[in-house]
């Protein structure tokens, strides 16, 4: 497989130690245009922030049809599902769609506290979502 | 209420500034984990809960135009932990917003924010808002399962 990857990595803010901003993995695949975004980190209002920014540059690069790969996620609360709201709607306003790979038991259960599993299919892995392609 | 013997409280104050609520994650995990008889996931969702009520009273500090402290105090024992966040924003009321659209409406894809307040009442055993134009309080309690199960009247 043939994908570009940039990397971001932020420095944490504030007190060290303590606290833990996203990373985020850009790979776009060449062959379907794909997107997959590999975040790692809690997305909360440190790291939502980020993560609206990249899929926001991940849409006016052409890219409709993303992937976000939450298995490195181990935090998400109201603000982070938020973002993933607005990431959706982002792509559907342009006829694509966003997928999301939540292996993560948190994050599973505050998406289905929120109802928003019944908006999103939650898969378990990357390869999950191809083979259903 | 009379306190419990093993009773023990932490206050924190922390400037009203987003990068300092994953540090009162950690705090109030740190308080739960050492003091109260809670299972694992029990304290991630107060961990969730009080993060949400942070999050608010940042915010609210913040469009108060003050960049004032957030007060954080746990009270805790074997058997419950109580938090109290506070902030000195001009409050809210919460009837005035309308409940989110159904999951499969498209219009529930226009609403970015307003769950924190449900999830906190969802995760938590007890919920109190206690707002005005001076400030929030945003009292929290959850339980541990065997104060909860004593409490069951179908024990």
């Amino acid at each position: 497989m043939r994908y570009y990857e940039t990397v971001m990595t932020r420095p944490a803010p504030g007190i060290s130690g303590t606290v833990r901003a996203v990373d985020i993995v850009v790979h776009t695949h060449q062959a379907d245009g794909v997107v997959v975004l590999t975040v790692a980190g809690e997305l909360d209002v440190v790291g939502g922030p980020e993560l609206r920014q990249r899929v926001m540059a991940c849409v006016a690069d052409g890219g409709t049809r993303l992937v976000l790969d939450l298995s490195g996620v181990d935090y998400i609360d109201s603000f982070g599902v938020g973002v993933l709201v607005g990431a959706l709607k982002r792509v559907r306003l342009l006829d694509g769609d966003l997928q999301l790979v939540v292996p993560e038991r948190q994050v599973r259960r505050v998406l289905e506290l929120c109802n928003l599993d019944r908006v999103f299919t939650l898969y378990q892995s990357v390869a999950e979502i191809g083979d259903g392609r | 209420m009379t306190a419990h013997p093993a009773s023990k409280t932490l206050s924190v104050e922390i400037p009203a500034r987003s990068d300092y609520v994953s540090f009162v994650r950690v705090v109030v995990a740190a308080a739960a984990d050492g003091w109260v008889n809670l299972a694992p996931d029990r304290i991630e969702d107060l961990k969730l809960a009080v993060s949400e009520a942070t999050t608010n009273a940042i915010n609210a500090s913040r469009r108060a135009g003050r960049s004032d402290v957030v007060r954080l105090r746990c009270t805790a024992d074997p058997d419950q932990i109580e938090v109290e966040v506070s902030d000195r924003g001009a409050g809210f009321d919460r009837s005035d917003r309308s409940p989110l659209p159904e999951p499969e409406d498209p219009a529930r894809l226009l609403h970015e924010s307003g769950l924190g307040l449900d999830l906190i009442e969802t995760l938590t055993d007890v919920f109190e808002l206690d707002s005005g134009k001076d400030g929030t309080t945003v009292r929290i309690v959850v339980y541990s399962d065997r104060h909860r199960h004593s409490q069951s009247p179908h024990r």
